[in-house]
């Protein structure tokens, strides 16, 4: 049967992305950062898991406004980065998991979540940087992706409630799955940035860190908090945040089982208008 | 019944709602097209006949026309969408945003640099009374 064995959050800056891709990752501004990134990424050379459930949201390059699904699976074999205006970003195609999506879709909308369920769809640096970050930059990824993802940019945005539920959803989907599978869950998106208007670059280090600190230990009480407090204290474009829970919700504490054990925790500031965070958990024991 | 917007309390910010979203849809779709790089070369061409062929409103053009993002976000704009311009201009997300702020890019980058804009003063229109 499958399993999941870890959660993974991150941040999921563009801008880390194009360090990477054009080779600035030793430069003064993001030296700092990328040292940062080391432990995780030596966790996950030996923890690489065989699938991703990548949530990530999507930023108007797979889907314009002709439509706007609140939460959207992906299908495919095969993702290819898309052009957002500057040019693909020079990385691998994400390798997708039909048979694993096919089995949360059915599951997790018999758990009464109405996933939108999308067979041709480009991934843009939501999926692509948490991947650059993670993995570095090898020829293929190491495993394959199934992506998951959350419009957080047209309001109103799903609760942290909705996306704590549609994680432990998660969790009963993947480990009904037949195969034999280490499966992890990532969340990606935030932390405090604001991108438009006059309060743009806003960052708010109290607030991160307790948010950082609550995912660990009060993940129910951080679902509770309400779309507004994100939007004033981490500003308009800090709401990816929320789905961080969507991963936490995915952990056995939250089905009766064991708390998880923190591996990894990061917080930068800044890369390019953003606040940078990073977490690992490793599931607890399971529920008998 | 109004629907509650308790968002709308906030300085320096517009959320980009589904009210938002109808005024601005057309804005945005024209937005969304310039991920292609043929439209990105026609638009490049000849900025004027390239938005004739959208539904904008003439202050939607206008303030394409002038690279006005903080006008374009009023008219119902969303910054994943018109990013986009920006990136067709060669512009990063920190020259686009600054754009939208007293800073320019420098004083911008410095400010992040020293922690970003704090949340303090910031977090409620009344803050605000009396700013230009």
């Amino acid at each position: 049967m499958a399993r999941i064995t870890a959660s993974v959050y991150t941040s999921h800056v563009p801008a880390i992305g194009v360090a990477m891709d054009l080779g600035k990752t030793t430069e003064p501004y993001y030296a700092p950062l990328f040292a940062g990134y080391e432990p995780a990424r030596a966790w996950m050379a030996d923890n690489t898991p065989d699938a991703v459930v990548l949530v990530f949201n999507d930023h108007a390059n797979a889907f314009s406004l002709e439509m706007v699904p609140t939460f959207a699976l992906g299908m495919s074999e095969r993702y290819e980065p898309a052009d957002e205006g500057w040019g693909a970003r020079p990385v691998p195609p994400v390798v997708g998991h039909p048979e694993l999506s096919a089995h949360i879709a059915h599951s997790v909308i018999r758990q009464d979540f109405d996933l939108t369920l999308v067979n041709d769809m480009a991934v843009d640096h939501g999926c692509t940087v948490p991947l650059s970050i993670m993995f570095g930059q090898p020829d293929a990824w190491p495993c394959r992706v199934v992506p998951l993802v959350v419009n957080v940019v047209q309001y109103p945005v799903p609760s942290g409630r909705r996306c704590l539920e549609l994680g432990r959803a998660l969790r009963r989907a993947v480990e009904s799955f037949d195969e034999d599978l280490d499966v992890q869950v990532w969340g990606t998106g935030g932390m405090s940035h604001q991108l438009q208007g006059p309060r743009a670059g806003l960052i708010n280090q109290p607030w991160d860190n307790a948010f950082l600190e609550r995912m660990i230990h009060d993940p129910e009480g951080q679902a509770a908090v309400e779309h507004v407090e994100y939007v004033r204290e981490a500003g308009s474009e800090g709401i990816e945040l929320v789905m961080w829970l969507v991963a936490r919700g995915a952990m056995a504490d939250l089905a009766g089982g064991g708390a998880p054990s923190e591996v990894h925790r990061l917080y930068h500031v800044p890369a390019s208008n953003t606040a940078v965070g990073q977490l690992i958990l490793e599931d607890g024991e399971a529920a008998t | 019944m109004a629907l509650d917007k308790p968002y709308l309390d906030i300085p320096g910010t517009t959320v980009f709602d589904t009210d938002q979203a109808a005024k601005g849809y057309h804005l945005n779709q024209f937005a969304m097209s310039l991920m292609k790089a043929d439209n990105r070369a026609r638009f490049k061409a000849g900025e004027d006949a390239y938005l004739d062929g959208w539904p904008l409103t003439g202050a939607q053009k206008q303030a394409v026309l002038h690279r006005d993002f903080n006008r374009m976000i009023e008219l119902g704009g969303n910054i994943y969408f018109l990013a986009k311009i920006g990136a067709t201009d060669g512009l990063n997300y920190v020259q686009i945003v600054s754009s939208m702020t007293e800073n320019d890019a420098e004083a911008h980058t410095e400010m992040m640099l020293a922690g970003g804009r704090s949340p303090d003063g910031n977090r409620y229109l009344h803050e605000w009374e009396g700013r230009d």
